[in-house]
């Protein structure tokens, strides 16, 4: 059984990224600005925020796997070892056999002039961490676990449908037996029957191999359903972190807030749906306060000068949220 | 040395705004195509002067450039010859611009059998590279700067004409097509006064590839001696002329033209190759 | 689509084109002003022999299909008819020539496989200072006419150095392959440019899929995922300049052969353009024309080896 997420944890988390600073070519400020976050062993852990907030670039950080030209300032560590200062080895190690990443659009994370079997096994059988049979063998074995049968392996990615191929992608992220699978909206490019069924496949096996997952999504309601503890990320920081249940039942950022009026609801009561008014802040634009102070409904003069600190809710060490305001919002989400 | 590909791969770099080797391109195009307009009253001598005495002699106070087996003066051979190195390409420019937008136009427009059989004629075409139509006419009609301008606009025709239609159609599929329809405008207005000046950029952006494919074209045939008449001062003839002078260890007559050639293509591609891509940007 | 049905359509495609190919070869001695026999005799003593052969091979006094159809005929079986200059038949010609022109073919199509493909792949992996480097190299070379080259090439070469010969195509076969030196590379070098720049592009949108990501993050050597991912699927697009390559090969022969008089069936067609020898220029146009369609055919015929998607259906052009 994993270990459950308040008790004392791990010492080593899998997924630990401290103070992570990205500053990419073309931009005022950084893309992502002190980022804390970490996932324990066996966690599920979800990543909300909207396009462009910078959730996709956190978790390919795990993989230091990031854009030519950016700057970067901080530690991501899996299991201890920080992975923007190893070396070429060291990283290829990482990334077939302790980190994994399931991504977005099936049809162009395979190459659709190889087969199916060749893109389970190039990773570990190039890095010479398994043998050509071996792998094979174990491809079978993933592909039947994820609900498909051998004779995937020899079709090429044009001959399947697309919840196939992202189950394939699962798979193949299984290969390696990591410790961590990064999972970056594995179902936005997928219908909406598809999307339940991946999700259900994804839980079942996290459960069954016993692997971290860091699920980065914009859809709330997903998030709350799968997921141990969240982190909501605008402008490329960390707003709110905390276990789902309580994030959600009572929101102490007034982004979490907004985005949880901004859902359509059928359970809810009759009334219009919140959008927030106004834009997420320009990247070539700095910042000097509170990155959502322009869109809040709360803010007042502190929120342009002063960067407010992640501090955590009384008697409630693990929900942290970065607000002047957080007492305001104390007890109800707002009514945007 | 057809033209061969519609766009011509992999310049984006040195093409970006502002590059030095744009800009030089640039100057250079203009400074070429000066010379071939001013140079009748700018050469320091008739180009036909033929001075034995003096033959392969090198660079001098009087002639700058030297002069070649004859003893003519190269400077003014190179500028008057920028006159027909240009004037052949122009030709081919304009002829096959002209008639390939007209049948790319009736192609997309008609659609049907024309097309098909236009598109047929295309292929067909595309299978004689343009060297060899020209070869195969010169053969027929002998020497001369006509024959292998006629040759190479027919060769280049199906560049523009497969790049016209494909713009028509795609821009008959534009709301404001359909509107002029309703209000009862002929197609053939629409054609020439709507569509037309809509798809001009990206035509005249490949015209100026052409450009330089087809002064290799002619200045090659001009080297075969099937281009210009003997005496025409003209780039390609130069090379083809200084060619023994060459054996004998006298390159400068034959290696200017050559350097002429191979910098004037190269502008020529450069400032059609960023055009080119500033259209397609501007299309996105 | 099955292979098969692709293979036959393809084929079937291209006799078409051969054939209307055949039909404008044959027809544009139509073009010429006067009689036929006039024209294919222009300039020359007009023996009534002489005559009687012209209208034989051509048939001149049938109808114009007929005549068409029996030239034809005779082509397939590979009479082209006789020379005009050389009173000679063109066939014995061509076979006297050719495999000197094929081997200085296979010579510069072995430098341009070499080195353009190299170049582009250095150009799109590395980047930076050394693809500027490449990028203003191939600028020039396509802008480089090969008798431009092959003048520079054997005035510096040649005659300035000394150290190749600068003109004939040499006894024995080592010495044929010195000889060929230089009219194999100042053939080869507009070509290396056009081919690198064709494989530096097709590599540099292989480069930008993500499934090349992908490989990445999951820990596939830099090495692999530039051969398996970025080279395997350039591949099509390289293949389909295949062509292209082989008939400017064939037409720029004419150049090269000429400038260091080689006897092969480019300076052969140059002196049949001049002397007007009908018969020769039309079989050696003809011979270029169906190797250019026969390349484009192989071409088309190993794209689906290539590119599983165009056998299964789906021809989506990203890569």
């Amino acid at each position: 059984m994993n270990p459950p997420m308040n008790a004392p944890m791990n010492p080593v988390p899998t997924l630990d990224i401290q103070g992570l600073h990205i500053t990419l070519p073309g931009t005022a400020r950084p893309v992502l600005d002190g980022v804390d976050l970490h996932v324990a062993a066996g966690e599920t852990v979800a990543l909300v925020g909207e396009s462009g907030s910078g959730k996709t670039l956190t978790s390919r950080s795990a993989l230091n796997l990031l854009p030519p030209g950016a700057v970067v300032d901080g530690a991501v560590r899996v299991s201890g070892q920080d992975v923007l200062t190893m070396n070429a080895d060291q990283l290829r190690a990482v990334r077939t056999s302790t980190v994994a990443m399931i991504f977005q659009d099936p049809r162009a994370a395979l190459n659709p002039l190889r087969r199916i079997g060749d893109f389970l096994t190039e990773s570990v059988t190039l890095t010479r961490s398994m043998g050509q049979a071996d792998a094979t063998a174990r491809a079978t074995e993933l592909l039947q676990a994820v609900g498909l049968d051998d004779s995937a392996l020899h079709k090429y990615p044009g001959q399947v449908s697309g919840g196939m191929l992202q189950r394939v992608m699962i798979a193949a992220a299984l290969m390696g037996d990591p410790v961590l699978l990064l999972a970056d909206e594995p179902t936005t490019a997928l219908d909406v029957t598809t999307q339940a069924e991946v999700i259900a496949l994804l839980a079942e096996l996290r459960e069954r191999f016993g692997t971290g997952l860091l699920f980065v999504t914009h859809d709330l309601d997903l998030a709350a359903a799968i997921s141990d503890r969240v982190y909501v990320m605008y402008a490329g920081r960390i707003v709110e972190s905390g276990p789902a249940e309580v994030l959600f039942a009572q929101p102490r950022h007034p982004y979490t807030s907004a985005l949880l009026a901004s859902t359509p609801r059928l359970d809810a009561p009759q009334g219009r749906l919140a959008a927030i008014d106004g834009q997420p802040p320009d990247l070539r634009q700095e910042l000097h306060g509170c990155p959502f102070a322009a869109r809040c409904p709360l803010a007042t003069e502190i929120c342009d000068q002063q960067i407010p600190e992640a501090l955590p809710a009384p008697g409630l060490p693990h929900h942290q949220a970065a607000c002047h305001h957080t007492d305001r919002l104390e007890g109800s989400p707002v009514d945007a | 040395m057809t033209a061969v590909l519609t766009r011509r791969p992999g310049l984006s770099k040195i093409r970006t705004a502002r590059s030095p080797l744009f800009l030089v391109c640039f100057g250079f195009v203009a400074l070429v195509t000066a010379a071939a307009l001013l140079a009748t009253w700018v050469v320091p001598y008739d180009p036909n002067t033929v001075d034995l005495g003096n033959a392969l002699a090198g660079p001098t106070p009087e002639h700058l450039l030297g002069v070649d087996a004859a003893g003519r003066d190269t400077l003014s051979r190179l500028l008057l010859g920028a006159r027909t190195s240009l004037l052949g390409p122009l030709g081919v420019v304009v002829f096959s611009t002209l008639a390939g937008v007209a049948v790319g136009m009736t192609a997309a427009w008609r659609g049907g059998w024309l097309d098909s059989v236009l598109s047929r004629s295309t292929e067909l075409v595309f299978a004689f590279p343009g060297m060899l139509l020209a070869i195969l006419i010169i053969s027929i009609h002998g020497e001369g700067l006509l024959a292998p301008v006629i040759a190479l606009s027919i060769a280049y025709l199906p560049y523009v004409s497969r790049l016209t239609r494909s713009l028509v159609l795609a821009e008959r599929e534009r709301p404001y097509v359909s509107a002029y329809q309703v209000q009862g405008h002929s197609a053939l207005q629409i054609c020439l006064r709507h569509i037309l000046p809509n798809i001009a950029p990206v035509v005249l952006a490949q015209s100026t590839i052409n450009f330089g494919y087809a002064l290799m074209d002619l200045a090659s045939l001009s080297f075969l001696g099937l281009g210009v008449p003997a005496l025409t001062p003209d780039w390609g003839r130069m090379v083809f002329d200084g060619q023994t002078a060459i054996q004998h260890g006298y390159p400068l007559s034959a290696i200017l033209p050559c350097v002429l050639i191979v910098l004037t293509v190269v502008a020529f591609n450069v400032v059609g190759e960023r055009w080119a891509d500033r259209v397609a940007r501007r299309d996105r | 689509m099955s292979f098969l049905r692709f293979a036959a359509r393809r084929v079937a495609e291209m006799a078409a084109t051969l054939l209307a190919a055949s039909f404008v070869v044959f027809g544009a001695m139509y073009l010429a002003p006067g009689s036929p026999a006039g024209f294919l005799l222009s300039g020359r003593s007009a023996s009534p022999e002489a005559v009687a052969a012209i209208k034989a091979q051509y048939h001149l006094d049938d109808p114009f299909f007929v005549r068409y159809l029996s030239w034809l005929g005779d082509v397939v079986q590979g009479d082209f008819g006789r020379s005009i200059t050389y009173r000679t038949d063109v066939s014995r010609l061509l076979a006297d020539r050719l495999p000197i022109t094929l081997l200085l073919v296979a010579m510069a199509l072995v430098v341009v496989a070499v080195i353009g493909l190299l170049l582009g792949c250095i150009g799109a992996v590395r980047g930076g200072a050394t693809d500027s480097t490449i990028l203003v190299g191939t600028t020039f070379a396509v802008g480089t006419p090969s008798f431009v080259a092959a003048v520079l090439l054997q005035g510096l070469f040649a005659v300035k150095l000394g150290w190749f010969p600068s003109s004939g195509a040499g006894d024995g076969f080592g010495d044929m392959l010195w000889h060929l030196t230089l009219p194999a590379l100042a053939l080869a070098l507009y070509l290396i440019g056009l081919l690198a720049r064709v494989t530096r592009s097709a590599m540099l949108e292989a480069l930008d899929s993500e499934h090349v990501t992908v490989a990445r993050s999951r820990g596939v050597p830099e090495r692999q995922v530039v051969y398996r991912h970025v080279l395997r699927n350039s591949l099509g697009t390289i293949l389909t300049t295949g062509g292209l390559i082989i008939s400017t090969l064939l037409v720029c022969t004419i150049l090269v052969e000429t400038a260091f008089s080689i006897g092969g069936i480019g300076q052969l067609l140059e002196l049949a353009t001049t002397t007007k020898d009908f018969p020769t220029v039309q079989a050696i146009s003809l011979i270029i024309v169906a190797l250019f369609m026969t390349v484009n055919l192989i071409v088309d015929l190993l794209l689906p080896l290539v590119d599983p998607r165009i056998t299964l259906g789906s021809r989506s052009t990203s890569v």
